[in-house]
């Protein structure tokens, strides 16, 4: 992936400097871009509502509904009472799939922001400074990627079955095992990235303006921060995005499996948890949940395509 | 070549020695303990607990342990009673040794689990890939060629949707129309348990209608995912110069599409080849747990929950072993697809 240098937008500002209102920024010309770019826009839409579903819906449905039990309630199909039906203990499904989607949500983006911070400093250390350190964390890289993220996950998910604390966070009550779920999806899904940065930054680091800051004494900090670190923000940011898309997905596995994150605090993921045996029985309980990743993976999946070639001055849709 | 490989091989070792420390530890560390389920029984006394807990030298500071499995404990004497006196030699050779350790769950060596469980997983993998690569390349060298055009558009939405689906989605959905929905229609439905009818004659037939359902899902997938990484390369190399320079030689359409682009196109396929194939070994976890289907994916998950440590660390090593030497073999394969490169 070629890096975004200044250099073609720039020239294109130039040429245009004879009509000073069209002067346009390289922000903006990437703005214009992605939005140029249809499915792009279609799925900011699409996220959109998901968005207003699930934080509107809260202020109808409250959480403590959400949890509620009625056992006698149980796996009833989707009826006016209960629009998507109920889970194996008689708890609304379309309430928990709004609190749940707060959950699911958060938890792709919590750990992508991990995962990134720990890829792009791994990326960057190993590629510009090199050494013993860098090719140590080069190592544990590879090392990661040759076990599968799954297996990787699970390996690490099981301790958290039996731990049944609870954490209060911003006046709501989680399960303790959300945190450690962000964690481990965060902590073991940052070794993609790290190659992309390595390799980028590796290239970066011969190019005239990185001689040149040298050459006038910027700090290897200052260097690595303000010089290399910008112009490898492209394939960072299309990675993040692609990458809440796969954490929720992620997040969905494991409770699916029974690895994920415990009742009573609802995700995507768990709601069908406790209904495994009879799935075929009761398919709204893997339904509604499996549309709404579906539809979430989908719009996130859009919208990072838009951006990679809002990005790629190559593209030229 | 042989210097190469062998370079590679050697260059292998401290990786894998690094996830075995890696697995081992935390798999210990997260206060797993693989005999927990067979010591809840009350009426086994303190002393047998202890006993039980000393033959699978769970009783050794974890270090030890873990030189235990690397090189055996055949040199060394471990206390079995629970008096402090050392009173039995250990029995194991350790993994370097050939010796793999013995599953706390079946009672048998990992090598015959992991031989039970590893073909059946080869047969759902390696057809779901084959079926993956036929369709991918069809499809994606298609919508390369008529980029844009309405089949283009359809072939492209529909590989996104499929693509964002969890594989749950898929393989329910599956269950519940062919499976649920035909049998209350009267159709002939598909089974979506197992490898064999239960008391069927195991024949070849019944293994292939076992395998669609699952088969069709794992591959599903994949091909939503390969077709538009084959396109994007097909795109990039129909607009090469040596393209137009076929072109203005005069080729045929068809030799330049399948001889010239398709050739050099699929250079990078082979990369995605080489990282996917290996993963194949550790099975499909989610798919084989809805289909029961007696693979790898089952294995492991089964030796989670309660922990069977030999048979996780010979699972994980056994993958990372096979994506070793996948690359290896990629590497090989380049430098014969593409005269540039060089060992």
């Amino acid at each position: 992936m070629t890096p975004i240098t200044a250099t073609p937008s720039r020239s294109l500002a130039v040429v245009q400097v004879s009509e000073p209102s069209q002067v346009t920024s390289p922000g903006q010309i990437m703005l214009r871009r992605f939005l140029r770019h249809r499915m792009a826009v279609v799925g900011l839409i699409l996220l959109t509502i998901i968005l207003v579903f699930v934080i509107g819906g809260a202020l109808i449905f409250s959480e403590s509904y959400a949890n509620q039990l009625a056992l006698g309630e149980k796996f009833k199909p989707p009826s006016l009472n209960h629009l998507f039906g109920t889970d194996s203990v008689g708890r609304d499904v379309f309430a928990r799939m709004i609190w749940g989607g707060q959950i699911s949500l958060m938890i792709g983006i919590v750990s992508v922001v991990i995962s990134i911070i720990v890829g792009t400093l791994v990326g960057l250390i190993s590629g510009y400074v090199g050494g013993w350190v860098g090719s140590l964390l080069m190592r544990l890289t590879d090392a990661l990627l040759s076990i599968p993220t799954l297996v990787l996950l699970l390996l690490f998910s099981r301790s958290l079955v039996g731990n049944t604390s609870t954490l209060v966070i911003l006046g709501r009550e989680f399960s303790a095992s959300v945190i450690a779920i962000v964690l481990i999806i965060g902590l073991l899904n940052w070794m993609r990235l790290a190659h992309i940065v390595r390799a980028q930054v590796l290239t970066l680091k011969e190019q005239e303006f990185t001689t040149a800051a040298i050459a006038v004494g910027a700090r290897q900090t200052r260097i690595i921060f303000q010089h290399v670190l910008p112009n490898c923000l492209a394939p960072i940011i299309v990675n993040a995005t692609l990458g809440i898309g796969s954490a929720i997905v992620t997040e969905a596995y494991l409770s699916f499996l029974g690895f994920g994150v415990l009742q009573p605090t609802a995700t995507w993921g768990n709601i069908l948890t406790g209904a495994q045996a009879r799935l075929a029985e009761v398919p709204w309980v893997w339904f509604f949940p499996g549309i709404f990743i579906i539809l979430t993976v989908l719009a996130i999946n859009f919208i990072g395509d838009g951006l990679r070639d809002a990005f790629d001055p190559r593209s030229h849709h | 070549m042989v210097q190469f490989v062998l370079r590679r091989l050697i260059n292998a070792v401290p990786l894998l020695f690094f996830i075995a420390i890696l697995v081992f530890f935390g798999l210990r560390l997260s206060g797993a303990d693989p005999v927990a389920y067979l010591v809840t029984d009350p009426r086994i006394s303190e002393a047998d607990r202890f006993m039980l807990r000393a033959r699978y030298g769970l009783n050794d500071p974890l270090w030890l342990q873990f030189v235990h499995w690397l090189v055996g404990d055949d040199w060394y004497e471990r206390d079995v009673t629970g008096d402090g006196v050392p009173d039995e030699h250990g029995k194991r050779l350790g993994v370097l040794r050939g010796d793999f350790g013995e599953s706390i769950r079946y009672r048998r060596p990992v090598t015959e689990v992991i031989g039970q469980f590893l073909p059946n997983t080869l047969i759902l993998g390696l057809s779901a890939y084959a079926i993956t690569l036929l369709f991918s390349m069809g499809i994606g060298v298609t919508a390369a060629l008529r980029q844009y055009s309405l089949l283009d558009n359809v072939i492209t939405t529909l590989s996104f949707v499929t693509y964002s689906m969890p594989i749950f989605f898929i393989a329910l959905l599956c269950v519940q129309l062919f499976s649920v929905e035909f049998l209350k229609r009267g159709l002939p439905a598909l089974p979506v348990q197992g490898m064999y009818d239960v008391r069927g004659d195991r024949s070849l037939g019944d293994l292939i209608r076992h395998l669609i359902l699952p088969v069709f899902c794992l591959s599903a997938i994949s091909i939503a995912g390969y077709s538009r990484y084959v396109r994007a390369m097909m795109l990039e190399v129909l607009h090469a110069d040596y393209i137009r320079t076929a072109r203005s030689k005069g080729l045929s359409e068809r030799r330049i599409t399948f001889v010239h682009a398709l050739k050099n196109a699929s250079l990078p396929v082979v990369t995605l080849i080489g990282i996917d194939l290996p993963l194949v070994l550790a099975g499909a976890v989610v798919t084989e747990r809805i289909f029961s289907w007696p693979g790898m994916g089952l294995l492991f998950i089964q030796s989670l929950e309660p922990i069977d440590p030999s048979v996780i660390m010979v699972f994980v090593l056994l993958i990372a072993l096979a994506v070793v030497i996948s690359q290896i073999a990629v590497d090989i394969v380049y430098a014969w697809l593409d005269p540039r490169v060089r060992f």
